[in-house]
């Protein structure tokens, strides 16, 4: 029934979950791939997708694994409304509806920061997005300078891609991980406080850029604590999340400003964010 | 009409001025004459913008409930019939009687400004009314109308002059002369239709309704805070259209919720912007309520209880009435 | 220049109609409003305007998109098909042929949504020039001319007869297919009819109304103004203007469940709602005031800064007629200093 060659920018394609993995009570990395094998599209580090829940409709998730890896994309999701239960309850080889990918990335292939010295900082599900640049980063490791993560959350069992954090990251060339998490607790010998002190705890000198992703009031706090070590705006990357619908910056969901924040974000840097309207 | 306005802004001047509320409600111009908006002045230096003529017929009552929330003190200028209203929302306990400063003005009537332009009238530059005489100034020519013939629907049923809520009353108090119109004979044509032909009516009266909630926002007795029909996850909002029983369930419903409350203040067809003829459905209602339980006007004070709300032992049951023939 | 006498407009109708959809301005519950055209409609082209707009022909209320079917863990989408119906809208004034300019920098903007831009390549405008405009008129504050109003064809109504002018090659090939019902006209009539409307419009209450283009280097100003509060005091958020505007393009996407399978569509949403920017955490715009004043500073400001100056306005007034309290983009640009006296 669809006379195509003139695919409308809000049809989706079909994807498979082909592997999920749980990672804390409330966030699960789902995988997703063509049915017939492959990534569904191609995307850069900080876009998004929109994903299907039939009968309940669309919303847009962070594309967490790196653009170079090639047989598939995975996102790590939270759950928290009725589309993402309705994804937290599917099963393996569950086919799902998919479309993009979505937004501005991170500047990754540009000056700003390559053989940049690089911090990103994250709080609980924030890092979903950041790991996307991370990853693409490492596998292009020499473009870039020193790499610190700095990654918060609740409790040691909210730690979203724990072995990532663990295991794999602290043992690539010139990259640190320090992780912190709310309240004291049995077994974990780390540190212990909220992201933006453990950030002045951390003594970074001023000449890093950072990516900073995680709940406002957290990007808020840290952003302050940034520029009370010296850092400015400038040097700062962040997303901001809107309600979205389209997912092109035509239904009028998520404008802000002059900008709509699935097509012109949800990348921005802190200065760009001042000019807009203080309504987020 | 012009007296009238000096002593309102005379009033409110002194309100602001004694510092006796924060607010108080009234209208200010528009670009046209005929297209006042209500507002709320909350410095005496604004008040030079305030108006009062024969394009007045918002009731300013329900925008009282966001103040008396934040517990400010309001004042509002209430036309008799706006203070029906008031009170209904003193009683449903939207408006804490003690915040609000109502004062009573006197109307002869609003002119319904449409009643003008379905005549053919366009470009209008000017309106001037003197009595019952409206001269309407236009690009293409004067045009005379005698006021008691355009005035709003609602208006030319009114209830009277009597104020049933003020705390002071400005000015004389003013007749409405014009032919009267009783509510309730347009609701008699419909009772006397075959259920098919009254069926076939609404359906096509109400497929017009685009959920704009307009008839909603503007009634003195819908004052819930979370409409039920506002549930994004009933998927009753409306948007859609997908079909017109929706918007007819939405309309009986809010019959039914404002039954035995509805002051019959004719707001709710004024403001609709697809002239559906709600009226007759809320006087339906009334007249049904004054027959089963007695002749009762809510909103002519702010304590007695709603028919719906109470009971005597002499109620009519609903096992008098046989398979819904009465 | 055309022209065709009233008497023949019944045999142009059905001419038109024989070549695509038509939509003309009618009689409909007691209000002028666009519908197709069959015979025995009751057309009105005396009316200034519609009480509503016409963006619904390319831009429909409800437009089902898709469809998915489940079958265990499959998942199949199917688009719907994309519309191929052909169709001529008549009777457009100067304002709403100028909205569809507005609403094709929103959806034939890159990525290009196909379902608009299948209905605008279907469709053929054939506008109407102003002879008798209302006080709520304002379309030459965004220099739209309302005597010669574009479109494929335009058309001016000078006494009885209709005049009519191919300006476009759909236009032409439209006119070519009812050549035989159309005369020569000359056009002192129509120029004679141009002028003696400008002569109107210059005495209408809103001629020297002029927006400010400069605002958008304003804009923090603007937006912080503490005059927002006292204009979106008595709105009621009812929505109406969003629904009358021929330029407001917000829309939601939804899906119904029926039978076995689930219907996607796109309909029209305000963001003068409550829920329109509602998040599971957060609401970004949860009062009134917020709302109303992303709706104008979208259309007076972020808008023009996006699309080289134009404003998502074109004075039709319609805002200015349906409004239960009388708000409308006027007195929001008045109030907000934003309008310069010309």
């Amino acid at each position: 029934m669809c006379n195509c060659g003139s695919k409308d920018v809000l049809t989706p394609q079909i994807g498979v979950v082909t592997e999920i993995r749980t990672e804390t009570s409330d966030v699960k990395t789902f995988r997703i791939e063509k049915p017939e094998g492959g990534k569904v599209f191609d995307f850069m580090p900080g876009q998004c997708a929109m994903l299907s829940a039939p009968g309940m409709g669309e919303a847009i998730f962070s594309i967490t694994s790196s653009p170079t890896t090639k047989d598939y994309m995975e996102f790590s999701i939270k759950r928290c409304g009725e589309i993402t239960e309705y994804l937290h309850a599917i099963e393996v080889g569950q086919q799902i509806a998919i479309r993009g990918p979505y937004g501005k990335s991170f500047p990754v292939t540009t000056e700003a920061l390559k053989h940049k010295d690089l911090i990103f900082i994250a709080g609980g599900i924030g890092l979903a997005p950041l790991h996307s640049v991370i990853d693409y980063m490492l596998a292009n490791r020499d473009d870039y300078g020193s790499i610190d993560v700095v990654y918060g959350a609740r409790s040691k069992e909210d730690f979203v891609d724990y072995k990532e954090l663990s295991e794999v990251w602290p043992k690539e060339k010139n990259t640190k991980v320090h992780l912190t998490i709310d309240k004291a607790q049995e077994g974990w010998t780390g540190n212990v406080g909220f992201v933006p002190q453990f950030l002045k705890d951390l003594k970074f000198t001023p000449d890093k850029t950072v990516l900073l992703c995680g709940p406002p009031i957290m990007i808020k706090l840290c952003l302050a604590a940034l520029i009370e070590m010296g850092f400015a705006k400038t040097q700062v990357y962040t997303t901001l999340e809107f309600r979205m619908k389209c997912g092109v910056g035509k239904c009028g969901r998520c404008n802000v400003g002059n900008k709509y924040v699935c097509k012109d974000g949800p990348v921005f840097r802190c200065d760009e964010i001042d000019e807009l309207p203080d309504e987020y | 009409m012009q007296k009238i306005a000096e002593l309102i802004k005379k009033e409110a001047e002194s309100l602001l001025k004694e510092n006796k509320v924060t607010a108080v409600w009234a209208w200010q111009p528009g670009e046209f004459y005929y297209d006042n908006s209500p507002v709320c002045f909350t410095a005496p230096e604004q008040l030079d913008k305030l108006v009062y003529n024969e394009f007045c017929p918002s009731n300013l009552g329900k925008y009282l409930m966001a103040g008396s929330k934040k517990n400010e003190t309001m004042a509002v200028f209430a036309k008799p019939c706006d203070t029906y209203g008031i009170n209904q929302l003193i009683k449903d306990h939207r408006i804490k009687r003690e915040l609000i400063t109502v004062i009573g003005i006197p109307c002869s009537g609003m002119i319904d400004i449409k009643k003008i332009k379905n005549q053919g009238v366009k470009g209008i530059i000017s309106v001037s009314v003197s009595g019952d005489d409206v001269i309407v100034t236009t690009a293409y020519g004067d045009k005379n109308f005698k006021k008691s013939e355009v005035l709003l629907a609602k208006c030319m049923s009114c209830k009277g002059s009597d104020y049933m809520i003020a705390d002071k009353e400005l000015g004389e108090k003013m007749e409405v002369k014009c032919q009267k119109l009783n509510p309730e004979d347009g609701v008699k044509k419909l009772e006397a239709m075959t259920s098919q032909e009254r069926f076939a009516f609404w359906q096509q009266e109400l497929s017009k309704c685009i959920r704009c909630n307009a008839c909603r926002d503007i009634c003195p007795a819908c004052s819930c805070e979370q409409c039920i029909f506002d549930n994004q996850e009933a998927a009753v909002a409306g948007k859609a259209s997908a079909n017109t029983a929706e918007e007819q369930m939405f309309h009986i419903i809010r019959a039914y919720h404002v039954a035995g409350r509805c002051v019959g203040c004719g707001e709710c067809a004024r403001v609709c912007p697809q002239g559906i003829q709600l009226g007759l459905l809320n006087t339906k209602f009334a007249k049904d309520i004054n027959e089963f339980y007695g002749k009762y006007q809510p909103g002519s004070d702010d304590d007695s209880k709603a028919p719906l709300v109470d009971y005597k032992f002499d109620d009519v049951e609903p096992t008098i009435s046989a398979k819904g023939v009465r | 220049m055309l022209k065709i006498n009233k008497a023949k407009w019944a045999e142009l109708f059905a001419a038109l109609s024989a070549q695509g959809t038509l939509y003309l301005p009618a009689e409909v519950d007691g209000k002028v409003d666009f519908t197709v055209w069959q015979d025995g409609t009751e057309v009105n082209l005396q009316a200034t305007q519609t009480a509503k707009s016409i963006k619904n022909v390319f831009f429909p209320q409800i437009e089902n998109l898709l469809d998915f079917k489940t079958d265990g863990l499959k998942l199949s989408v199917e688009q719907r098909m994309l519309p191929e119906e052909d169709t001529i809208a008549f009777g457009v004034r100067g304002c709403d042929v100028c909205s569809f300019e507005v609403l094709d920098k929103v959806f034939l903007k890159e990525p290009v949504d196909a379902f608009y831009k299948a209905r605008r390549e279907h469709c053929t405008i054939v506008s109407l020039a102003c002879s008798a405009p209302d006080e709520t008129c304002f379309c030459d504050t965004f220099a739209i001319d309302a005597t010669n109003p574009g479109g494929d064809v335009t058309t001016w109504l000078v006494g009885d007869d209709l005049f009519w002018q191919a300006n476009t090659d759909k236009g032409k090939e439209l006119t070519e297919k009812i050549q035989a019902l159309l005369a020569e006209g000359d056009e002192a009539g129509v120029n004679a009819q141009q002028k003696a409307t400008k002569e109107i419009m210059a005495k209408l209450p809103l001629a020297d109304f002029k927006i400010d283009p400069k605002i958008p280097a304003e804009q923090e100003k603007v937006f912080n103004s503490a005059i927002w509060k006292q204009l979106s005091d008595s709105c009621l958020s009812c929505c109406a203007c969003t629904y009358v505007c021929p330029t407001c393009h917000c829309y939601d996407v939804r899906d119904f469940e029926i039978d076995n399978k689930v219907e996607r569509f796109r309909c029209w949403d305000s963001c003068m709602c409550k829920d329109f920017t509602k998040m599971a955490a957060v609401n970004p715009r949860v009062s009134r005031l917020e709302r109303f004043r992303q709706r104008y500073m979208h259309k007076l400001v972020y808008f023009p800064e996006n699309n080289e100056g134009t404003f998502a306005c074109v004075g039709c007034g319609r805002c200015l007629q349906k409004c239960p309290v009388s708000l409308n983009i006027v007195k929001v640009a008045k109030a907000l200093g934003v309008a310069k006296d010309v």
